[in-house]
């Protein structure tokens, strides 16, 4: 197992959990707002725009674990080979 | 990931971002300026009704949110849509023009959108409630909270850019990786080779949609800081009047 193949496995566990919290998170938020709409429709212009605004505030957790992966699928990859050549001639 | 130059100005290497950029900004600029010449108060032509309606709209969403008049803010606030808005919906062209890809697919081009948010942010509070009184929010509520506020300031500088260009490279990632999986499937039976080009039609409406609500949400965030830096001017003042 090179140092890229796990690179490439520890990217996509990166993903997949990094997805799965925001994903809990935004869902909860959408039915609040939901619910927060149903009892207050006179309201929802402000909930729907806050809701847009926390659900990009939380989106950007999965986006930064979405970087994470990128990074290391495609930079950190080849950088640790390239390393793992020069250090064991 | 990478990103091939396609020409030198000087010793300053333009690459295919970068040049994808402008060839966005030439566009959005063009369309501002036939506009601008075809503009009529009466029987208006059904492009200026559009634009009409996103600024307004535009407009009571800034002043729902700042709580003043709109108008000082809809000039930033309103380029920052358009623009982001247009090459988000490039995306969608962007498979059929070989080597352009959305400027917002970028990290470059939308750091230095987040850097015009947050050179904004200290200009409008500055003119809008005074330096000094700009400056004291930073000390809110207490001076210990000074480096607090100052990283605050920097990150969400840092989350405005990688927000929208995670959202939109990981569209484009998408893309590419259903693109790859084709020859896969060709070789297994032809009739298959349906189910990924459905999808991605799918993909692509996904990203259309994704595209939308990104330049919606970074218009509404660059809003939400300017007037935060606004409004705790203004309480500040308020508060010294009232003493």
């Amino acid at each position: 197992m090179t140092i890229e193949m796990i690179a490439i496995v520890v990217a996509g566990i990166t993903i997949a959990i990094g997805s799965v919290g925001p994903a809990l998170g935004e869902a909860r938020v959408a039915a609040s707002a939901m619910e927060a709409i149903a009892r207050q429709p006179d309201m929802a212009g402000t909930i729907t725009r806050t809701m847009f605004v926390s659900l990009a505030m939380i989106e950007s957790t999965a986006i930064y674990c979405l970087l994470i992966s990128m990074m290391l699928m495609f930079k950190l990859g080849p950088l640790f080979e390239t390393a793992a050549e020069t250090a064991a001639p | 990931m990478e990103n091939p130059v396609v020409f030198n100005i000087g010793p300053v290497p333009v690459t295919q971002a970068l040049f994808a950029t402008w060839c966005m900004t030439a566009v959005v600029l063009a369309a501002a300026g036939v506009l601008r010449l075809r503009l009529r108060a009466e029987n208006p032509c059904w492009a200026q009704r559009i634009v009409e309606m996103i600024l307004d709209w535009l407009g009571d969403e800034i002043e729902a949110i700042v709580n003043r008049d709109a108008r000082p803010f809809i000039p930033l606030i309103a380029s920052l849509f358009l623009f982001i808005f247009v090459s988000n919906l490039s995306s969608l062209v962007s498979p059929l023009i070989p080597g352009f890809t959305p400027p917002t697919s970028d990290i470059t081009a939308t750091a230095a959108l987040a850097t015009v948010v947050f050179l904004a942010v200290p200009l409008y509070g500055v003119t809008m409630s005074g330096p000094i009184r700009y400056m004291k929010t930073y000390i809110e509520p207490t001076v210990v909270m000074l480096p607090m506020n100052v990283i605050s300031e920097l990150s969400r500088t840092l989350a405005l850019a990688v927000r929208l260009f995670g959202n939109i490279f990981s569209g484009e990632i998408l893309f590419m990786v259903i693109l790859s999986l084709i020859p896969y499937v060709v070789n297994e039976a032809v009739v298959l080779t349906v189910v990924p080009l459905a999808f991605q039609f799918f993909i692509m409406f996904l990203s259309l949609i994704t595209g939308a609500i990104q330049a919606y949400i970074f218009a509404i965030l660059a809003t939400v800081y300017i007037g935060g830096a606004v409004k705790t001017g203004e309480r500040k003042k308020e508060e010294e009047a009232a003493q």
